[in-house]
């Protein structure tokens, strides 16, 4: 069966979602769970099309909302393997509130935010992670906030799972992916990418960017200190890789652990009970 | 004349006077009454005042009356606020530790509860034992029922009660009408066993009254009915993981009121272009916005009717008592599963929290239907353009691709933005429509009570139909009350107004929704019976309302 459909690619040319989709092609076939046992769950946003284009089970949500409707898909059938492609204006603004709990219940679900650092799709705004001053159609004048740092928000909120890759190392991508999805809890994966209409930044994320070792994954100061080595700023270099990793049940194992196969409801038993 | 006893019991707060008033309904529906319960309590935990009418009747009543002909009181503010209630002929009940009155029957509760080693709020077991002994109930029956409501500490309880018992003189004695017992459910809890056997996987909720009770009830049962109930970080996670649950094959529902429902409604539109079904509980309370958060309403009919941004139907209806609630809550699972459509349930919190008898025979009016599944040949198309309208489901895990989605799309659910893919869909969808406008214009749709043969008709809809009913009965008059709202069921609504000439609205609204619903059909209300200060009609004021008319 064809990986991908036959819907023209609308995404602009040099495009970091590019690299993400042919990561995840090559993470579908190599993750060895049969096919129809994933399911992709897209978001509202440029990244979000990339559902289009692979001939794989999926869901495109609504903006903000696709990490809880993953979370539903998880919670049905746990024997799903459920990735969430989302932007950071939905993870960020739209839908951090779904994005934290999901990371807090520890999910077994695999996000992976694209992160231009705007919103592209509506020509070019500020998300919670774009720089200060960064002039967009809706901040003429630069914008007046300051970004967050995600990955410290993911920590903070007990994600199991936390790593950063970057669209042009799609090697590397595709491992952090594998791994993501492998990982029986939450699962955090940032990609850094290049907007190239509206927030080009490829040159200063080539050159940043480094994959970074880390030998304690379970150290929560150890992965404190590779995520405030770049603070979504001009300053320092981009570590990429896993941060942090830790196990701990999952919410939709533990949500099920009562459930039995034989389903024999006896609601007149119950009313007695009741009565 | 047929029996027919009032009995009202109020306390703060944290005095149990809500579990006495059960218990008290248990006595009665014992002794063959039936019984009907409605709950006054405040947005508050300790203090403040609540109280329960109990309705024990020969007649098949599910309203309360203005009277009592009991008035039992925890505290002095229920005797302050219910002492104009009481019958001349009536009995009030006390706490005497509490209350200082020259008459009634006062009951050493909290010297008795002391004396036991109890806990204050065991001064309720008191004076129900002292209320039973008062009406000639027998000590052993009265143990009874104690120990089958009563799960903690029943030996203290016990000898509470015993003490309280001995304590009181007996005045009157209450017929045994020697009928067998039936079984009492609040309105949530018959949503909640409709929805079970209707094939229930999940429940999603976030609190908010009067449908949090259905989370409590659910997550308390989980295990019994072998189903996931799941609190999420607020109402829009709830109906995008429910979306979640039903794409991937499981039936959810999920239950809310007025502001969480409105939350909802990009999630409802979702459901609609996926084409995942739904159930959503939607109980109103009163509003705008937070309104009074405990106190029932009936103003969220219109929104809920337009809920959702796109041209879409929804189905939704409005049961008027736990027997409808719970063949109603089953149904429309069903029919969201046959027509993968949204479909809402609308009660409001009288319906929600009031107690009613359960006929147990509409459980097997209930079960699990099959909705249309993929047959497994060739390539699937999750969206296939079908006559019916309707494509058959497949869901992550079959040797299928499966693809939802919220973009317009083609019968792959691969987006698309030219004019001919998007006419094709929305066609697709304007005859499912068509065929769930004729799922649901069938009998039963509208029920059509009282006298038939009047020509003045009252329309009543939701929580009134208890009320309404009982006075339609009482002056002679037909009683229209439409369940199935959306979509309408115009010839079933026709066939109800025969031979009407006169019609009157009755509704817990300020402007009138289900008067303008009508009206937007082509059918004229000519009186408007509006209340809008949030609680429900009493029987006799209602009457006295209609004789005027």
């Amino acid at each position: 069966m064809k990986l991908e459909t036959n819907i023209i690619n609308t995404w602009c040319p040099g495009c970091g979602n590019f690299g993400i989709l042919q990561a995840i092609k090559l993470v579908i076939n190599e993750l060895g769970c049969p096919k129809e046992n994933i399911v992709l769950v897209s978001d509202i946003g440029c990244n979000s099309k990339i559902v289009d284009y692979l001939n794989i089970n999926s869901f495109y949500s609504l903006h903000g909302r696709s990490i809880a409707t993953a979370l539903g898909i998880k919670l049905a059938n746990p024997e799903l393997k459920v990735i969430v492609f989302i932007g950071d204006g939905a993870a960020l603004d739209e839908g951090i509130s779904h994005l934290i709990h999901a990371a807090k219940r520890n999910s077994n679900i695999t996000v992976i935010m694209h992160n231009n650092r705007l919103f592209a799709l509506t020509t070019g705004q500020f998300t919670a992670v774009s720089p200060k001053d960064m002039k967009g159609k809706s901040t003429p004048y630069g914008s007046i906030e300051n970004p967050i740092n995600p990955l410290e928000l993911m920590l903070s909120s007990n994600a199991t799972f936390i790593s950063r890759g970057y669209s042009s190392k799609i090697d590397h991508l595709k491992k952090l992916i594998i791994d993501g999805v492998n990982h029986q809890g939450f699962s955090f994966i940032e990609v850094m990418q290049p907007c190239i209409s509206f927030f080009n930044n490829i040159k200063f994320l080539n050159e940043r960017c480094y994959e970074a070792k880390n030998e304690k994954l379970d150290s929560k100061e150890k992965a404190m200190s590779l995520i405030k080595e770049w603070n979504y700023d001009e300053k320092g270099k981009i570590p990429l890789g896993v941060f942090y990793k830790i196990n701990k049940p999952n919410f939709e194992a533990e949500a099920s652990k009562h459930i039995t196969k034989d389903k024999k409801i006896n609601n007149l038993k119950c009313l007695k009970i009741h009565s | 004349m047929k029996k027919d006893y009032s009995i009202i019991i109020g306390g703060a707060a944290g005095q149990g006077s809500r579990k006495a008033g059960l218990i008290i309904a248990k006595i009665f529906n014992n002794l063959g009454y039936n019984i009907f319960i409605s709950e006054d309590y405040q947005s508050l935990i300790k203090g403040g005042h609540n109280f329960s009418i109990i309705r024990a009747s020969q007649n098949k009543n599910s309203a309360v009356s203005k009277y009592a002909d009991f008035l039992l009181a925890l505290d002095e503010g229920t005797i302050r606020k219910h002492e104009k209630s009481l019958k001349k002929d009536g009995l009030l009940i006390f706490n005497e530790d509490k209350i200082k009155r020259n008459k009634g029957v006062g009951i050493k509760a909290d010297c008795i509860v002391k004396d036991s080693c109890g806990i204050p709020i065991m001064c309720n077991i008191a004076l129900i034992a002292g209320f039973s002994k008062l009406i000639g109930i027998d000590w052993k029956f009265l143990e009874n029922v104690l120990k089958k409501e009563i799960t903690k500490e029943i030996d203290k309880n016990l000898e509470i009660a015993k003490k309280a018992y001995k304590g009181t003189e007996n005045l009157i004695k209450i017929d045994n009408l020697k009928i067998k017992p039936s079984y009492l459910l609040t309105g949530n809890e018959a949503v909640a066993l409709g929805a079970v056997k209707a094939g229930l996987d999940i429940y999603y909720a976030y609190p908010m009254t009067p449908a949090t009770s259905i989370l409590h009830y659910l997550a308390e049962k989980e295990r019994d009915f072998n189903i996931k109930v799941v609190q999420l970080e607020n109402e829009i996670s709830v109906i995008n993981a429910s979306i979640g649950s039903s794409f991937a094959g499981k039936r959810s529902m999920v239950g809310t009121s007025g502001g969480g429902f409105a939350l909802m409604t990009e999630g409802i539109s979702l459901a609609a272009q996926a084409e995942t079904p739904i159930l959503i509980i939607s109980s109103q309370r009163s509003g705008p916005a937070t309104g009074v958060p405990t106190y029932s309403g009936q103003s969220d009919l219109l929104f809920t009717l337009n809920s959702g941004h796109g041209d879409f139907l929804r189905f939704v209806a409005t049961p008027g008592d736990v027997n409808e609630a719970y063949y109603w809550s089953g149904k429309l699972l069903n029919l969201a599963w046959k027509y993968q459509s949204p479909a809402i349930l609308l009660i409001d919190k009288d319906l929600s929290e009031s107690t009613f008898e359960f006929d147990d025979k509409i459980i097997n009016k209930v079960k699990k239907e099959n909705p249309l599944l993929w047959k497994g040949n060739g390539n699937y198309a999750r969206y296939e353009n079908t006559k019916s309208g309707i494509s058959p489901m497949a869901f992550p895990g079959e040797k299928a691709v499966v693809k939802g989605t919220s973009y317009e799309h083609d019968v792959y659910g691969l987006s698309v933005e030219d004019e001919d893919s998007i006419v094709l869909m929305q066609e697709k969808r304007l005859r499912k429509f068509k065929e769930m406008e004729k799922e649901v214009d069938i009998a039963g749709a509208v029920n059509v009570l009282g006298n038939k043969k009047s020509k003045k008709a009252i329309i009543a809809w939701g929580s009134t139909k208890g009320v309404a009913l009982e006075v339609a009965e009482k002056l002679g008059l037909k009683l229209i009350q439409p369940i199935v709202i959306q979509p309408f069921p115009i010839k079933q609504f026709k066939l109800a107004m025969k031979g009407v000439d006169k019609l009157i609205s009755i509704e817990y609204s300020a402007i009138g929704q289900m008067e303008k619903l009508l009206q937007s059909y082509g059918i004229k209300v000519d009186k408007s019976i509006l209340k809008y200060d949030m609680r429900a009609f009493k029987v006799e004021d209602l009457e006295k309302k209609l004789r005027n008319i």
